[in-house]
């Protein structure tokens, strides 16, 4: 490929006490792709997504976004860099309403004295706006925008966390098993709603243990095993079965693949 | 594998065809038969202020029953009032803290301290009040700032980290003070600004402390801060879940800390109104108002977990203190009944705020 990547990850490491979650990762995204990131559980996974998106601060390696090295020290740096996470744990306020969680850390202001001067923030602008977002999710079984996160099921929150990240990413959005929760309706429109964000132009980072999903709408899969990248395979060129194979350690990574 | 269809649409696997079929408009659904405690426990767990609100009527009603007449005399209303001013100023600045899952047991000292500062300086060393104001006022905010960086910093408990400062700036007072207390005559000679909000004005005739009004700005101001802000929001997110706030982008220390600073910054604050109130400065004058504050927040409702509560609570809570004393008193018993019976209220309140969050497990 020609292309440069957006994002590249070299030799992560990252260590919590004993246990080694990243050992010498590697990891490349190419603009507009959709790159699946699969791999046993406590492979590393959700450590190495951390790492990109300054949730976690790896202990060496490095980190290039459009080229430039990058070393985000808290979640907001990356968010203010256009990257935009639906975290495996959703990272969202129980009691604050599905509104208030949409623009946690980012509430607009209201136009005029009020907002200039009183710093009042947008309401009706952030209900309206989270109403719209969880429309397109299909998410109707919603009743009231301003009901508390808590109230809703496990599913219901998913989908919040998930509507929050396409809605306002710039750069790339990443998703830690967004569909894990979700009903098999659900599930199908945050597919869709993966190849619209594709569709801006955006490239997606997608870790999912559902091997389906992974190989419809992925144009890469990268193979995470033991804290590491095992390899890269195309999905029309690999059967699923080969792939859990890889990423068990049940069979040794085709050779070519590493050019993927 | 299937691969995507000419509209751009991921092909669907079979099951999946008949969604096309699947509704689209906003779900609603028959009331489901609950008992009335159930129904009860929505209700509060989605209108929880209205739980000390209640109390409340519950105090006014034991108040008029146990002497219908002395209970609802201007001078008993001006006691009560009197009495709420600095607990509940106090515990304005408490539910700030507590809401971020926090507690500050060095408010009341605080308060003392900066009432200590400005009278000695403005009254015994005749700095001009425009100085020694503010300077009291920012002692109060040091001392705030000094416990959200031990929390924020050395990621110390709050307990811990407020019940050091406690002693550490009770030491303090006596120390500052020497034991001294100013009066009244010096003070009105030299800074009489000092004990403005002990002046009384008659609304009818009930006497109002300005300190009243003092608390009512200050309420007003917090809880606008809190309910129509981005920070008040984030406030209570920190309380709620820290680390789901910290990924979702809020920077939660800087949110503690904030949340301390203001604190101290209110209980000096409180510490003007402390003043009047006592008619002197006194370095032992409120000793008692740190547990006086969390317990009007907790009697409001604000829950110790972080997160759940409001001013208006904590401002109902400081009225439920002053009118079950009141009511305690009238009633002829001795003062021990109204600490057993401010007691009983604070465990019933806490047990009330458990019982309501079941309800979203
Ligand atoms: N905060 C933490 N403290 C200590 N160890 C951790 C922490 N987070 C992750 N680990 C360890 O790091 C390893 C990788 O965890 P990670 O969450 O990245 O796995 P994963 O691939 O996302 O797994 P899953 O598929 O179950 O989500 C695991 O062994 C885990 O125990
Ligand atoms: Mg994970």
């Amino acid at each position: 490929m020609s292309v440069e990547p957006i994002l590249t990850c070299r030799q992560l490491v990252k260590r919590y006490g004993r246990v080694t979650a990243l050992d010498h990762c590697d990891f490349d995204l190419y603009p507009g792709e959709i790159l699946a990131v699969i791999g046993d559980n406590g492979a590393g996974k959700s450590t190495l997504i951390k790492a990109i998106c300054g949730a976690v601060i790896p202990d060496s390696g490095e980190i290039r976004l459009g080229g430039e090295v990058v070393s985000f020290s808290s979640p907001i740096a990356a968010r203010e860099a256009g990257i935009e996470t639906v975290y495996q744990t959703l990272a969202l306020s129980p009691a604050l309403s599905i509104a208030d969680n949409m623009f946690l850390g980012r509430e607009p202001r209201m136009p005029g004295f009020m907002g200039q001067w009183l710093r009042a923030t947008d309401r009706g602008r952030m209900a309206r706006f989270a109403r719209e977002k969880l429309n397109e999710l299909g998410l109707m079984t919603i009743q009231n925008i301003h009901q508390p996160v808590e109230t809703l099921s496990g599913g219901q929150r998913q989908g919040v966390a998930v509507a929050r990240a396409a809605a306002f990413a710039k750069r790339l959005v990443i998703m830690d098993e967004p569909t894990a929760a979700l009903g098999v309706k659900e599930s199908r429109r945050v597919l869709e709603l993966i190849l619209d964000v594709k569709k801006r132009g955006l490239p997606i980072i997608l870790i999912s243990h559902n091997m389906p999903h992974v190989f419809e709408v992925a144009d890469r899969i990268h193979i995470h095993r033991l804290g590491r990248r095992l390899t890269v395979v195309d999905p029309k060129a690999v059967t699923m079965s080969d792939a859990v194979a890889m990423m068990t350690g049940a069979m040794a990574p085709p050779m070519q693949a590493e050019a993927a | 594998m299937s691969e995507a269809t000419p509209t751009g649409r991921p092909a669907q696997q079979e099951f999946e065809k008949v969604l096309a079929g699947a509704t689209t408009s906003v779900a609603s659904f028959d009331e489901e038969r609950l008992t009335l405690l159930q129904r009860l426990q929505r209700f509060l767990h989605a209108y929880p202020t209205t739980v000390p609100f209640v109390v409340l009527a519950l105090g006014l009603l034991l108040g008029v029953a146990v002497n219908p007449h002395r209970f609802t005399s201007a001078s008993n209303l001006s006691t009560v009032l009197t009495q709420v001013m600095v607990t509940g100023l106090l515990g304005i600045g408490q539910t700030l803290v507590i809401l971020t899952a926090g507690i500050d047991l060095s408010i009341g000292v605080i308060m003392v301290i900066s009432s200590v500062v400005m009278g000695r300086l403005g009254v015994l060393d005749g700095v001009p009040t425009i100085i020694a104001f503010p300077l009291g006022l920012l002692c109060g905010a040091v001392f705030g700032y000094v416990n959200g960086a031990l929390v924020t910093r050395l990621k110390m408990p709050p307990f811990i980290v407020t019940l050091g400062t406690l002693s550490i700036i009770g030491a303090l007072i006596t120390f500052y003070s020497r034991s001294e207390t100013i009066g009244m005559q010096d003070i009105d000679e030299q800074a009489p600004f000092l004990s403005l909000m002990g002046d009384q004005v008659a609304i009818g005739d009930v006497r109002v402390m300005w300190g009243t009004f003092l608390l009512l700005i200050v309420a007003a101001v917090v809880w606008y801060i809190l309910t129509r802000t981005a920070y008040g929001r984030h406030v209570y997110a920190t309380g709620d879940d820290p680390e789901a706030a910290r990924l979702a982008g809020i920077d939660t220390d800087r949110i503690l800390l904030s949340v301390y600073v203001f604190a101290g910054f209110i209980a000096a604050i409180a510490g003007w109104a402390l003043i009047g109130r006592v008619g002197a400065i006194s370095p032992t004058a409120g000793e008692n108002m740190n547990l006086n504050s969390i317990t009007a927040v907790v009697i409001g409702g604000t829950s110790l977990f972080g997160g759940r509560g409001s001013i208006i609570g904590t401002l109902v809570g400081a009225l439920i203190v002053g009118v079950f004393r009141s009511a305690v008193s009238l009633a002829g018993l001795d003062v021990l009944w109204q600490e057993f019976a401010i007691g009983v209220l604070i465990i019933v309140a806490v047990a009330l705020d458990q019982w309501i969050r079941r309800v979203s497990k």
